[in-house]
């Protein structure tokens, strides 16, 4: 299968995938003396799910943050949606159309399920701050609208029932619900997800992916995810990189990193004889 | 039995969303504005004008405007007294700068300047947080009363460096100056209170309240999420010192009449209505009424028993007070850090549901 064409290809289960969303071109991160990310590129196409995978301290992490703009590379490049991104502050590439999920929740603990939701799209509601004091015109039709949003994806994560209850209440594996529901309601052109399925069981890791792969076919999101059961990365996503100690050492179907014998040199280990 | 939300059906979002969801505390809601605007102004006294409700009120305006920073925003500020005297000379200045203009415009433009000053002292906020974002705040605090203090101009070059406030009408009736009568301040202080108390519940459950709540939750994640920490923290310094503008113009025109800036704004101010807001409720503004109106009531309170009913000296009451309200402080950021609007809500889940436990 031929994935270097620049226009699209078509997965294995017969979805299309479209043209190029985000595109990395030579990242370099340094911290210091020590290299997080050496001269990385790698593309993510529209409507695919693309893991980014390696072994702790690989650089995943920090890759994703470079994507979400919380670190800026030395050196490279950051193409999104057809423009070259400048040095820009990370809310500024939220409303460009990133969101995420953190791997130790990042959820707002003081605030409702339906507020934290409702947080995901503040940069979708316009209404000036005098509208919003005296609670008029756009204030009160805008709340509502974008209620009304919310909670559809509310009802597609099934979390109806905790609407209302503050989210320091709530157990670890629904407030990983909660916060994949906050970055969706933002209605991202990229969904970046680190570690979704850290510290859950079988059970939960089954759900989370049904959910991952439900929100991929229902609202066509582009999906960017960091996970370490390599069953569920395989199943999963339609395209893998491979990272280890900052470098790219693999890229492309499931089939082919698993048979790239770097990426088995770099999981299992390799003897020197 | 009457507070009962089955059969209470909401069907639509915007009955979902409105601030009392429940009937019983709509109705609750309605009376109390009934009894505040229809009754208490035809049998208010003096004393009860001056020793409890104007006061009451006055520090609620200033309470809910420290809850916006300290309680939505999570910006603890100590320069609140600062910025009351920010509002209060703005007031003065302008009364006595334009006689014929109205004075209730006077006190909300007076909340506006106060509204830049404290939009400039919150710059610092953008860089340090928590304990070093308290010490620039305090900063502020002493330097407001300094320069009101030190320049002349401030107030009008008048002798004993007070300012008092000229008497000033609206619709015929002294609502500044000594002939004011009881009910004409309360009702002045009730209408802005109802006004600043509607405006902040609006701005807390819209987006910009969003935007406030989840700095103070997490404020990496926030801007991770698009908020600009700049816009937010700013509009949230601006915005609670508008409101706490007005309380200092109100607490000088309506209230006092007259003051010296060291005395009546001084830390002891800041001090005070941080307890108010610390053991009313963070992040409520039915806590900044409920912590405004225990700050107020408990010196009244304890005198009434202390020297009236048991007949001990004046003093040692004075200084019982300030042991107990240190007390309740540690009792209340111990035991329930969300104040007495916590204690409240837990009474009403519990009623919700009675007799049975659950």
């Amino acid at each position: 299968m031929n994935i270097q064409a620049t226009e699209g290809y078509v997965t294995e289960d017969g979805r299309k995938i479209g043209g190029t969303v985000l595109d990395l071109k030579n990242i370099t991160l340094r911290f210091g003396g020590l290299t997080a990310i050496n001269d990385i590129s790698f593309d993510i196409r529209k409507g695919e799910i693309r893991a980014i995978i390696g072994p702790n301290g690989a650089g995943k992490s920090s890759m994703l943050n470079v994507i979400s703009g919380f670190y800026k590379p030395q050196e490279g490049e950051v193409w999104f949606n057809g423009k070259k991104r400048s040095a820009v502050k990370p809310y500024e590439v939220a409303r460009q159309g990133v969101a995420r999920t953190f791997q130790n929740i990042a959820l707002f603990e003081g605030m409702s399920v339906l507020d934290n939701v409702m947080t995901g799209r503040l940069n979708l509601m316009k209404a000036s701050m005098w509208q919003q004091a005296l609670w008029i015109g756009k204030a009160e039709k805008e709340e509502i609208e974008n209620r009304q949003k919310v909670e559809h994806i509310i009802d597609f994560l099934e979390i109806q029932a905790i609407r209302k209850t503050p989210v320091g209440r709530l157990p670890y594996g629904l407030k990983k619900r909660v916060e994949l529901a906050r970055a969706l309601a933002a209605e991202p052109d990229l969904l970046l997800l680190d570690e979704p399925m850290a510290g859950m069981n079988v059970e939960e890791k089954e759900d989370m992916s049904r959910f991952i792969l439900d929100v991929n076919d229902e609202f066509g999101t582009t999906i960017a995810l960091i996970e370490h059961d390599m069953g569920v990365v395989m199943d999963l996503s339609d395209r893998v990189v491979v990272m280890d100690y900052g470098r790219k050492i693999g890229d492309g179907v499931p089939d082919e990193v698993r048979n790239n014998p770097e990426v088995i040199d770099a999981y299992l280990g390799v003897s020197h004889d | 039995m009457l507070y009962r939300e089955s059969g209470d059906f909401k069907t639509s979002y915007k009955a979902d969303n409105q601030t009392f969801p429940i009937a019983f505390d709509r109705y609750r809601y309605w009376v109390v504005l009934a009894v505040a605007y229809l009754v208490i102004p035809f049998v208010i006294t003096d004393y009860w004008a001056n020793a409890i409700l104007v006061p009451f009120l006055i520090y609620s305006i200033a309470a809910i405007g420290l809850n916006i920073l300290a309680g939505y925003c999570g910006q603890v500020s100590l320069g609140t007294g600062g910025f009351m005297a920010v509002g209060a000379y703005t007031c003065y200045k302008l009364m006595t700068a334009f006689p014929d203009v109205n004075i209730l415009l006077h006190i909300v433009l007076s909340g506006g300047v106060t509204a830049l000053v404290g939009a400039a002292f919150g710059l610092p906020s953008l860089r340090i947080k928590g304990f070093y974002l308290a010490v620039a705040t305090l900063a502020a605090q002493f330097f407001l009363v300094w320069l009101f203090n030190k320049v002349p101009w401030f107030f009008n070059y008048s002798a004993s460096g007070q300012i008092s406030a000229p008497e000033r009408e609206f619709l015929g009736i002294a609502v500044t100056g000594p002939n004011t009568s009881a009910w004409a301040s309360y009702l002045v202080c009730l209408v802005f209170v109802t006004i600043c108390a509607i405006i902040a519940r609006n701005l807390t459950r819209g987006s910009l309240g969003r935007q406030w709540m989840s700095i103070r939750d997490m404020d990496i994640a926030a801007e991770i999420i698009g908020v600009n920490p700049l816009r937010a923290k700013l509009s949230a310094f601006a915005i609670s010192s508008f409101f706490i503008g007005i309380s200092g113009a109100l607490f000088f025109a309506v209230y006092l009449g007259a003051i010296e800036v060291g005395e009546a704004f001084g830390i002891n101010k800041s001090l005070l209505v941080l307890f108010m807001v610390i053991i009313g409720g963070l992040g409520s503004i039915f806590g900044s009424f409920a912590g405004a109106a225990f700050l107020v009531c408990l010196p009244v309170i304890l005198k009434l028993i202390g020297v009236d009913l048991l007949g001990w000296p004046t003093d040692l009451v004075a200084h019982l007070q300030l042991v107990l309200i240190g007390f309740l402080i540690m009792f209340f950021l111990i035991k329930e850090p969300h104040g007495l609007a916590q204690l409240w809500n837990v009474i009403k889940e519990k009623l919700r549901l009675w007799p049975f436990p659950h």
